[in-house]
């Protein structure tokens, strides 16, 4: 039975990563069309000319940045509290934001902006984008440091309120270092998720705040191309990188 | 005050169930002071009701005369050693220890870190981080960080159920030497009897949320008030409603003509202990009984008809 | 945990920043949207007073019932074809010993590497130019292109691609608590691989592959990106349908009518899943 369990999961890994693979081998092709003629940086070299990703790319890392700074935050003392004592109203809002569609979540907090719209003269723009991806990504981060809260001892922090420390020193001193990893990680997930976000970020944002996966969007609806795959790439390769070090960090 | 520590009617309460039934204790100053039990009898919750993690249904917690009920850990003058040593991980040994005086804003850190290692015998390993010391050595950095507070009692839960057999031993000795230098109340929570006994100068009994006996180890030990006292203390013999320690029971193949007490009995087995033999027997009565005889006293065949004998003054006798 | 006054009060301001996000970016959008599903679609796309049940009783047109059916149909399809080939995979972690961080990690990776690009990348396989077409050509196997894309096959394999990690990773997490006393028993007392499997192993991984499932189905249910890149517009499903009313048709109330009755299909599941959790007392 082994050998076959061992054949199967090869076969369902090569799934998982061979079109990734093909994409990310594909991005130095010399030429537009999916014939192999020749390795090629030409297309690599096209994304860093081009104005359109050089901004879309930008929106993206200073929504991710604001949003994940937010969302960690919010998100650790979220399952801090929950962990003193649970909310079954908070828990449940939680999880329901994780399995609520994308596309739902979207069109609400389209409804949300454009309803408050009415008293304030504003409009869609990078903010209602970064307010957006906090929404969603709170649920995350209080994921993982629910986790890690969940092999830390309570008599840690009983220990420091005996020897003198106040329950804000004690999470202070004692609880907020041994989270750190856990913290880490939860802000790399958060940040990938943010970076990564379609759906919910094309219904929200703004005229002038393109983001980088509404670029991809645009382009994969025209017509295949190279400089796809070469950004592919290049996400895959850093996201990925983010997630091993997440994991990494998460571990220790 | 006469009494450092005092419990006055103490009840706590947790979802239907009673775990600190109503009870009273006056722990004097400065001596080695044990709550020994079974598990489950409420020590443990009473520790954490003097400390301050729990707060008592009913009853008080006065410490030098003072109630205590409403303050917080952080407001109280005693200081716990917990069971795991709950060092934190992330701080080495010397901040451990300075972890308390930092809070207090004491001046003179550094030095007062270094007098507590001295006290345990840890100089030297200030810069290790818990998980590179051995348990021994963490219970000690536990000692030193709470000492080093110079509380007014110093409770510990359980400090040497972690530590295997030999150095249990080794370090009641140690405890107890450093509560006489230190002066310090120390309070101890036990389950163990033999700690209880060799450590402490008094000590209370206790059992299903209540005090059983409070005395001298020698009052407990020879002169338990309660057959759960008795029984837990040590091994008993009943005989007849009688209690008898195996090592007063003693076997005789003749009639004992001394005016002491006997009973027939047959022996049914023999357990060779190292440093003496325990005798099993039953008695024609019906009660299974154990004499302790000392190993170079010949051998008792399964089978035998013998007499147990011991001395009046040696029988614990209950109400 | 117990707690104690002081840690009370420093719950609550910890807790105050999720309170402010639970009302303002969860609760009122959804309380918003539900008014607007009962208001009528105005002039030029906006909003009209006429407060109304309408854009309800549109939904049960059959126009968009079969649009509901086939959603429910495609996300079912998904979470079995996720559980049939998830399972095994899963199976095999739990049991690679040493290497089971590796593997798992395997697993997660792609899955956090840009779901866009991952849809993508079966469009550059699957289209009229793409990779597979491209290269049956050019072995002399086919001569006008497959049609591989633009339709429910396509979206289906897109849907399972993208969640198939849901589901292994609850299942593996059941398996990996499974006491492995338990396959020994039944070896014991003789039951072969096969038998085992059926009887022992996958009645006790019930719990993982409940919550594989709701994680998988939920999501395909709602499903946007993955129909509308894959499915190119000929595959409509909820999310599509959804979609397009708050941008090209301009109907924002049946809009949201729509979006409430699949929030209100998600709250049954996610009740009915949390129920089961709790009586299963695993």
């Amino acid at each position: 039975m082994r050998r076959w369990l061992g054949l199967y999961a090869a076969a369902v890994y090569a799934f998982l990563h061979v079109p990734l693979v093909i994409l990310a081998i594909f991005s130095f092709n010399a030429s537009r069309f999916t014939v192999w003629q020749g390795f090629s940086l030409h297309w690599y070299r096209a994304i860093f000319q081009d104005q359109q990703l050089a901004e879309s790319t930008w929106n993206s890392v200073i929504i991710a940045v604001v949003a994940t700074i937010l969302s960690t935050i919010a998100g650790t003392l979220c399952a801090y509290g929950l962990w003193k004592r649970g909310s079954a109203l908070l828990s449940g809002s939680l999880y329901l934001s994780l399995v609520t569609p994308e596309i739902v979540m979207g069109i609400s907090l389209l409804a949300l902006f454009q309803w408050s719209f009415r008293w304030m003269h504003w409009r869609l723009g990078l903010y209602t984008v970064i307010l957006a991806h906090v929404a969603f990504s709170i649920a995350y981060v209080v994921i993982v440091i629910a986790a890690r809260l969940r092999t830390f001892s309570p008599s840690l922090e009983e220990a420091a309120l005996d020897l003198g420390a106040t329950e804000w020193q004690a999470f202070r001193y004692v609880t907020l270092p041994a989270l750190l990893p856990g913290i880490v990680a939860a802000a790399l997930l958060a940040l990938t998720v943010s970076f990564d976000d379609y759906v919910i970020t094309s219904m929200v944002a703004g005229v002038d705040s393109e983001t980088l996966p509404m670029v991809i969007y645009a382009m994969a609806r025209r017509g295949a191309s190279p400089v796809i795959n070469a950004i592919s790439a290049l996400i895959v390769v850093v996201f990925g990188t983010l997630v091993l070090i997440s994991e990494k960090v998460r571990a220790a | 005050m006469e009494s450092i520590l005092e419990l006055r009617g103490l009840v706590k309460h947790f979802a239907g169930h009673r775990a600190v039934d109503g009870i009273s204790l006056a722990i004097p100053r400065g001596g080695f002071y044990s709550l020994l039990g079974p598990s489950g009898c409420g020590k443990t919750t009473t520790l954490r009701l003097i400390a301050g993690f729990e707060q008592p249904t009913a009853g008080d917690v006065l410490l030098d005369g003072v109630v205590v009920n409403e303050q917080r850990p952080y407001q109280r003058n005693v200081s716990t050693v917990f069971q795991n040593y709950a060092l934190f991980p992330h701080l080495t040994a010397a901040e451990n220890i300075a972890f308390g005086l930092k809070r207090r804003g004491t001046p003179n850190i550094s030095h007062r870190v270094a007098a507590a290692l001295d006290l345990v015998r840890l100089s030297g390993k200030e810069s290790r981080y818990p998980a590179q010391l051995s348990g021994g050595e963490r219970q000690r950095v536990a000692l030193a960080r709470s000492l080093v507070l110079e509380p007014e009692v110093l409770l510990l839960d359980e400090p040497l159920a972690a530590l295997d057999p030999k150095l249990r031993k080794q370090m009641r000795l140690e405890l107890k030497e450093m509560q006489r230098r230190v002066g310090i109340t120390f309070l101890l929570v036990t389950h163990d009897q033999e700690e209880a006994l060799s450590m402490s100068d008094q000590l209370a009994v206790m059992n299903a949320g209540a005090i059983e006996q409070v005395g001298t180890p020698q009052d407990v030990y020879l002169r338990p008030s309660t057959r759960f006292v008795a029984g837990f203390l040590g091994a008993v013999n009943w005989i007849g409603g009688v209690g008898l320690r195996p090592e007063v029971t003693r076997i005789s193949r003749l009639l004992p003509s001394n005016g002491g007490r006997y009973r027939p009995a047959t022996v049914t087995g023999s357990v060779f202990l190292g440093n003496c033999v325990h005798v099993l027997t039953r008695l024609d009565s019906g009660e299974d009984a154990v004499a302790e005889i000392p190993r170079n006293n010949g051998a008792y065949h399964d089978g035998e008809a013998i007499h147990l004998c011991w001395n009046p003054s040696d029988e614990m006798i209950f109400p | 945990m117990k707690t104690a006054a002081g840690w009370e009060r420093l719950r609550a301001w910890f807790l105050l920043p999720a309170w402010i996000w639970m009302l303002a970016l969860f609760a009122a959008p959804f309380a918003i949207v539900i008014c607007y599903s009962l208001l009528t679609r105005g002039a030029y796309g906006g909003l009209g007073t006429p407060w109304t049940w309408e854009n309800y009783q549109r939904l049960i047109d059959p126009l968009y019932l079969v649009i509901v059916l086939k959603s429910f149909l495609m996300a079912a399809e998904t979470t079995a074809i996720c559980l049939l080939l998830g399972f095994p995979l899963a199976l095999f972690i739990s049991r690679a010993g040493s290497r089971k961080n590796v593997y798992l990690q395997l697993v997660i990776l792609p899955f956090w590497t840009s779901f866009l690009v991952r849809i993508y990348a079966w469009l550059f396989l699957l289209r009229d130019t793409g990779l597979i077409n491209t290269a049956l050509r050019h072995m002399g196997l086919i001569h006008d292109p497959l049609p591989l894309l633009y339709n429910d096959g396509a979206v289906l394999l897109g849907l399972v691609y993208g969640y198939l990690p849901f589901m292994v990773l609850p299942v593996y997490a059941t398996l990996e608590r499974l006491d492995p006393a338990l396959v020994e028993a039944a070896a014991d007392l003789g039951a072969k691989p096969w038998p085992t499997l059926l009887h022992v192993i996958l009645p006790l991984s019930a719990p993982g592959i409940r919550a594989g499932s709701i994680l998988v189905f939920i999501p395909a249910l709602g499903a946007y990106l993955t129909p509308d890149l894959l499915g190119g517009g000929r595959t409509v499903l909820i999310g599509n349908l959804v979609q397009n009313q708050f941008t090209n048709a301009r109907d924002w109330p049946f809009g949201a009518a729509i979006s409430v009755g699949l929030m209100a299909l998600v709250g049954v599941l996610v009740i009915l899943m949390l129920r089961r959790e709790r009586e299963g007392l695993v």
